[in-house]
C-alpha cells in the first residue's frame, strides 16, 4: 500500500514511516498541510494518515477541504487528543477512522484494511500462489474455486508467508506480527495457527513447511 | 276622654314660676299603667289638641300627659328666660319658635316622620311644622249689607274709606303690641306689601278694636260687635263659623299669609324621647288626619299651597328674627301706633 | 442568617403604592382645603353682605343711633343653609341691640370692609363678620360696630360632603394607581424576565455573548454578564487547550518511542533485547491508556456538571462503537456479536458521556477476553435502556463490583493486562449522572457481564 503520512513531528514521522516500510508499504511523509497538498497533487495514495495539529493549520480543515473537493482517498486521523468530542468531530468531517497515539501498528494495519475493505477500493491485492488465490482485503482464500474463510491471525500468517514464498520466517518474526508486542507468546501459540492454516491450504498445492529450529516457509513443494 | 283640670297644680306651678303666666294646665293620666309623664307646653287651646292627645294615649297607654297652655310670649319666656323643662313646645308664634331654635334652646331631633316634611316646613332638625293655617279676613255679610265682599286689601281700603261710618268701631284686628301672633302677622303683612300701612292708617281712623286672640275676635264678630275681623286665624274661624251663614271667611287675593304651627323639643327636656314621639304622632298620617278632622287644623299639605298662589307661607328662616329685635320692634310699633292715631 | 432581599416586583409595587398613597392623601387634603376655603368664602360673602346691609341702614340722630335691620339681610343668610344667626350692634361701647355676648373682633374699631373671624359661641362655633361705621349723634361722630354671625353647620355639611367625595376620589385614585403599579411593575420587569429566560434556555455549551434587546438600564448587567461569559469561555478554552496540548505533547513522543521499539524488536534476534523492548512497549501502552482514561474521566467529571440534554438513538451509538472496536477485536480473533440494535432505543442525555462509558466497557471486554472468543453486546429497550457487554474473559474472581469500580483499583487477576483501573469508575459515574445504574457480575460459564442501565428518553 502507498501511504501519505501527514505528521509534523520529524521523529514520529520517521519512526512511523520506517515501521510501515518494514511491512512492505510505501510511505511519503509530509510535515505540513502544504507539503501534503503537493504530494497529493503529484501522486495518488491508497491511504492518508493525518495528524491534527500541524504547523500551518488544523488537520481537520484539510480533512474537510479534501472531502469538499470530492476526493475520496481514505483518511485515518492520528490523534493525540483522545477526547470524546474530537473523535466524533473527525468522523463527522469525513475521516474514515481514527487511531489514538501512540498506536499499535497491528491495530493500525487492521484499521487500514478495514477502511479499504469498507471503501471497496479496487487494490491490486489479489495474490496468486500455485493453486491458491488470496484476497487479504476480504480475508478470503480460494482453492480451485472453493472459497475458504480465514480468521484474522490465519490471514496475517498467510500474508507474512506469502510476502516471500520459499523464504524462511523465524518464529519471532512471525510472532511479532501475529501477536501484540505487549504479549509474551510461546512458540506453541504459533504452531496452533500454522496447523490451522495448513488445513485451510490443503489441496492448493501450497504448503507450510516447518524448518526445524529456524521457522517456517511457504512452499509449493 | 277624661280630663282633669288641676287647679292645685296650676297654683303651685305659678308659685315657683311667678313670671310664667299659665292659662291652663291639664293632666291626662295614662290609660294603662302609668309609667312616664310627657309634658307639653303649648299656645294651642287644649280643646283643639284633645283629640290628638287621646289618639296618642291610645297608642301609648303607658304615658301620662301634662298639657300646659300659655300665650306665645309666655311660652317663649318659659323656655328662653326661665329655663323651665318641657318635653315638647308647640307654638303658633313662628318668630319666637325660630328664635328659640336659633338661640340654641331646641334639641336636634330626627325620625322618619320629620324626614318626610318638605323643606319649608322645618328648620334644621330642630323646628318642625305640623299645621299650616291661613290668616284671613272675616266679614259679616249682614253687616256689609249690599256692599261687595272685599277680595283684596285695596278693595278693603276702598270699602273702609267709602263707608267710614258703617265700620267705625266695628273693625277688629290683633293688637301687635300685646299679641305675639298679631305682631308676627302685622310685620309679615308689612313685608309683603305697602298696602298694609295704608290699611293701618285707614283702620286707625275708624277706631279699631284690638284683640289678643282670634277666638275673641271671632266671638265678637258672631255677636255682631264686629263687622270685619282682619288677620284672624282661619283655622279658628272655620270650625266656629261653619254653621254661621252670616260670616264670610275671605282669603285676600293680593296675599294671604300662611302660619306654620311648629313644635320643638327643648334642650332642657326631661323626656325628650316622649316629646319626639308626640311630635312624630302629629306628623304621621293618623295624627295629620286627627288634626284635620277633629282639631280643625289644616295639616301640612304642599299641594294646597302650590294650588293657591296667593298663599304665602311664612318662611322658617332667620329673617323672622329681625322683627324680634328690640329696636326694630320699637320702630315698628311706633310706626303702627303713628299710623293708627294719624287721623 | 441573612434575610432574602425583597423581590424587585414587590419592591416596585410597594414603592409605587407608597407614592400613590401619598398622592391620594395629598389629593384628599388639597380638595378638602380648597373646598373648605370655597365654602368659607361663600359664607363670608353672604355674611359680609348682610353686615354691610345693616351698616348701610344705620342712621344718625339727635340722641341715638338709628338701626333698621333689613329683613332680607337675615332671610338671605338662611337661603344658603339653615344655620343659626346671631348679630350685635354696638355704638360707642354699648350694645344697642342683638346678642350682647357675641365676641367682638380682636382689632378694635373694625374696618369699613367687613372682617371675618371664627369664634366659639354658646354651644357652637360661629363665623362672624364685623364692619365699622361712624355715625353722627348730636353732631358727634359715634363709632358703630355691626356684627353678624352664623353657625358653620351648613359649611360643615358642605365640607363633610366634599370630604366624602375627596375621600372617594383619593381611594379611587389609589385603587387606580395600585392597578397601574401592578401593570407597571410587570412591564418594567418583563425585559429582565425575558433576559433571564433567554440566558436560562441556553444549552450548557452555549457561551456566546448575550445579545438580547434590553432597555438601557440593563446594559451594565448585560455588559457584566458578557464579560463574565467571555472570561469563562477563555478559561474553559484554555483548560481544554491545555489538556489537548498536554495530551499531544505526551502522546506524540510516546508514539515515536513505540514505533521505534517495534522497529527495533523486528530487527532484533536477541531474545533478551526483545524482552526489554516488549517491556518498553508495555510501559508505553500503559501510560497512554492511563492518559486516555484520565482524560476520559476528567471529561466525565467536567461534562456531568453541564450535561447536554439531547434525545438520541442508543442503538446507532452501540452499533458505531461495535464497528469501531471490530478491528481491535479481530487482532485477537474475537467476535463481537451485536444484538438488539435493529430497532431504535431513544434515550435522553449526553451522548459523548454515554459513548465514553460504552467505549470503556468494550475496551475492557476486548482487553480481558481470551483469544478467539465471543463478546456479546446487546441492547434492550424494556422499561429502561440496557446495554449488556458479556465476555469470556477471566471474570471477576469473586471481587465485589464496588471495589473494582473504585478509582485506580484493578482486579487482582488483571495481571499482565494493561489498564489503569479507571474504566469502571467512568462507567459508574456516567450511569449516575444520567440517573441510571451499572452492574458488573460474573458471567455464567466464565467471564464477566457488565450492564449499563439508562432511563428512556
Amino acid at each position: 500500500m502507498r501511504f501519505l503520512l501527514v505528521e509534523d513531528s520529524p521523529d514520529l514521522a520517521q519512526s512511523v514511516a520506517d515501521r510501515l516500510r518494514l511491512d512492505g508499504h510505501a510511505v511519503d511523509p509530509a510535515a505540513s498541510l502544504a507539503e501534503a497538498r503537493d504530494c497529493l497533487a503529484a501522486a495518488s495514495y491508497d491511504l492518508i494518515l493525518l495528524d491534527i495539529s500541524l504547523p500551518d493549520g488544523d488537520g481537520r480543515t484539510f480533512l474537510a477541504a479534501e472531502r469538499r473537493s470530492g476526493r475520496d482517498t481514505p483518511i485515518i486521523v492520528m490523534t493525540a487528543r483522545a477526547e470524546v468530542s474530537d473523535r466524533v468531530d473527525v468522523l463527522d468531517l469525513g475521516a474514515d477512522d481514527y487511531v489514538t497515539k501512540p498506536f499499535d501498528f497491528a491495530e493500525l494495519e487492521a484499521r487500514c484494511r478495514a477502511v479499504l475493505r469498507r471503501k471497496g477500493t479496487a487494490l491490486q491485492t489479489v495474490q496468486h500462489f500455485v493453486g491458491l488465490t488470496f484476497n487479504p482485503l476480504n480475508a478470503s482464500l480460494s482453492v480451485g474455486g472453493e472459497v475458504r474463510d480465514l480468521r484474522n491471525r490465519e490471514l496475517r500468517l498467510l500474508e507474512i508467508l506469502l510476502a516471500a514464498p520459499e523464504r524462511i520466517f523465524s518464529k519471532s518474526q512471525i510472532c511479532d506480527r501475529l501477536f501484540s508486542y505487549a504479549e509474551s507468546v510461546t512458540d506453541n501459540a504459533i504452531e496452533v495457527y500454522v496447523a490451522r492454516l495448513r488445513k485451510k491450504l490443503e489441496g492448493s498445492g501450497a504448503r507450510i513447511e516447518t524448518v526445524r529450529g529456524i521457522g517456517y516457509r511457504l512452499t509449493s513443494g | 276622654m277624661r280630663a282633669i283640670v288641676l287647679a292645685l297644680g296650676l297654683i303651685l306651678h305659678a308659685a315657683f314660676a311667678a313670671a310664667f303666666q299659665v292659662e291652663e294646665e291639664t293632666f291626662f293620666p295614662a290609660t294603662g299603667d302609668e309609667q312616664r309623664v310627657l309634658s307639653i307646653l303649648s299656645t294651642t287651646d287644649t280643646v283643639i289638641l284633645r283629640p290628638l292627645i287621646a289618639g296618642f294615649q291610645a297608642r301609648r297607654p303607658d304615658v301620662a300627659l301634662r298639657y300646659t297652655m300659655a300665650n306665645s310670649q309666655a311660652v317663649y319666656a318659659a323656655v328662653h328666660d326661665e329655663g323651665l323643662s318641657f318635653d315638647l313646645v308647640i307654638s303658633s308664634a313662628m318668630d319666637l319658635q325660630m328664635k328659640l331654635a336659633n338661640d340654641g334652646f331646641a334639641a336636634p331631633y330626627g325620625s322618619t316622620a320629620t324626614a318626610g316634611l318638605p323643606g319649608w316646613a322645618r328648620w334644621q332638625n330642630r323646628l318642625f311644622a305640623f299645621a299650616q293655617e291661613n290668616v284671613v279676613l272675616i266679614a259679616s255679610r249682614s253687616g256689609l249689607g249690599d256692599l261687595r265682599l272685599p277680595q283684596t286689601r285695596r278693595d278693603l281700603i276702598e270699602l273702609l274709606r267709602d263707608n267710614p261710618d258703617r265700620f267705625r268701631g266695628k273693625i277688629g284686628t290683633y293688637d301687635p303690641e300685646l299679641s305675639g301672633a298679631g305682631y308676627l302677622f302685622a310685620t309679615q303683612d308689612a313685608r309683603q306689601s305697602d298696602s298694609f300701612w295704608r290699611l293701618a292708617e285707614v283702620m286707625g281712623g275708624l277706631a279699631p278694636r284690638l284683640y289678643t286672640t282670634s277666638n275673641e275676635m271671632i266671638a265678637d264678630l258672631k255677636q255682631g260687635r264686629l263687622l270685619l275681623a282682619y288677620n284672624a286665624l282661619g283655622s279658628y274661624a272655620e270650625p266656629r263659623l261653619a254653621d254661621d251663614p252670616d260670616a264670610a271667611v275671605i282669603e285676600l287675593e293680593d296675599h294671604t299669609l300662611t302660619l306654620l304651627r311648629t313644635g320643638l323639643i327643648p334642650v332642657a327636656a326631661e323626656a325628650p324621647d316622649l316629646g319626639g314621639l308626640f311630635l312624630d304622632f302629629l306628623l304621621e298620617p293618623e295624627g295629620q288626619r286627627l288634626l284635620r278632622d277633629e282639631a280643625g287644623l289644616p295639616p301640612i299639605d304642599e299641594a294646597a299651597l302650590s294650588g293657591r298662589p296667593h298663599l304665602r307661607p311664612m318662611r322658617l328662616d332667620p329673617g323672622l328674627l329681625v322683627f324680634l329685635d328690640g329696636l326694630k320692634r320699637r320702630g315698628f310699633l311706633d310706626e303702627w301706633n303713628a299710623a293708627l292715631s294719624r287721623n | 442568617m441573612r434575610r432574602a432581599p425583597l423581590s424587585l416586583r414587590l419592591r416596585l409595587v410597594l414603592q409605587l403604592l407608597g407614592i400613590a398613597a401619598v398622592l391620594a392623601i395629598v389629593l384628599y387634603f388639597t380638595v378638602r382645603t380648597v373646598a373648605d376655603q370655597a365654602a368659607e368664602a361663600t359664607q363670608d360673602g353672604v355674611l359680609g353682605a348682610a353686615t354691610l346691609a345693616i351698616a348701610e341702614r344705620l342712621q344718625g340722630g339727635d340722641d341715638d343711633v338709628g338701626v333698621d335691620l333689613p329683613y332680607e339681610a337675615f332671610s338671605i343668610l338662611g337661603s344658603i343653609s339653615a344655620d343659626r344667626v346671631f348679630y350685635r350692634i354696638e355704638a360707642g361701647g354699648t350694645t344697642l341691640t342683638g346678642y350682647d355676648d357675641l365676641p367682638l373682633p380682636e382689632a378694635a374699631g373694625a374696618a369699613v370692609t367687613p372682617v371675618f373671624y371664627t369664634r366659639a359661641y354658646r354651644d357652637t362655633e360661629v363665623r362672624i363678620a364685623a364692619v365699622g361705621r361712624m355715625v353722627l349723634v348730636a353732631r358727634k361722630p359715634v363709632p358703630v360696630l355691626v356684627l353678624v354671625a352664623q353657625t358653620r353647620q351648613g359649611q360643615e355639611a358642605i365640607a363633610q360632603r366634599v370630604a366624602q367625595r375627596a375621600a372617594a376620589l383619593g381611594l379611587g385614585s389609589f385603587a387606580l394607581a395600585a392597578a397601574l403599579s401592578l401593570l407597571t411593575a410587570g412591564s418594567v420587569l418583563r425585559p429582565i424576565n425575558r433576559l433571564a429566560d433567554a440566558v436560562g434556555q441556553r444549552g450548557p455549551q452555549d457561551l456566546r455573548a448575550v445579545d438580547h434587546p434590553t432597555p438601557a438600564e440593563l446594559r451594565p448587567l448585560i455588559t457584566a454578564l458578557n464579560g463574565f461569559i467571555a472570561r469563562l469561555r477563555g478559561a474553559l478554552s484554555r483548560t481544554e487547550t491545555f489538556i489537548a496540548e498536554a495530551a499531544h505533547h505526551i502522546r506524540t513522543p510516546l508514539a515515536t518511542v513505540r514505533a521505534r521499539a517495534e522497529i527495533a524488536m523486528r530487527q532484533s534476534t536477541s531474545e533478551d533485547t526483545r524482552e526489554t523492548l516488549r517491556a518498553v512497549i508495555r510501559a508505553v501502552e500503559e501510560s497512554s491508556r492511563s492518559a486516555g482514561q484520565l482524560l476520559d474521566h476528567a471529561t466525565v467529571v467536567y461534562r456531568s456538571d453541564r450535561m447536554a440534554d439531547e434525545r438520541f438513538d442508543l442503538a446507532k451509538l452501540v452499533e458505531t462503537q461495535a464497528e469501531a472496536f471490530r478491528p481491535t477485536a479481530d487482532l485477537k480473533d474475537l467476535t463481537i456479536r451485536l444484538s438488539g440494535t435493529d430497532t431504535p432505543v431513544i434515550v435522553q442525555g449526553d451522548r459523548p458521556l454515554i459513548e465514553a462509558a460504552l467505549r470503556n466497557l468494550l475496551d475492557n471486554a476486548v482487553k480481558y477476553s481470551a483469544d478467539e472468543t465471543t463478546i456479546d453486546l446487546s441492547l434492550t429497550g424494556g422499561p429502561e435502556a440496557r446495554i449488556e457487554v458479556a465476555d469470556r474473559g477471566r471474570g471477576l474472581s469473586g471481587q465485589a463490583q464496588a471495589r473494582l469500580s473504585k478509582r485506580f483499583a484493578r482486579g487482582e487477576n488483571a495481571g499482565d493486562v494493561i489498564g489503569s483501573g479507571l474504566g469502571l469508575t467512568i462507567v459508574e459515574e456516567v450511569a449516575a449522572a444520567h440517573g441510571g445504574r451499572f452492574e458488573l457480575t460474573e458471567r455464567e460459564g466464565g467471564g464477566a457481564c457488565a450492564r449499563l442501565f439508562l432511563p428512556l428518553g
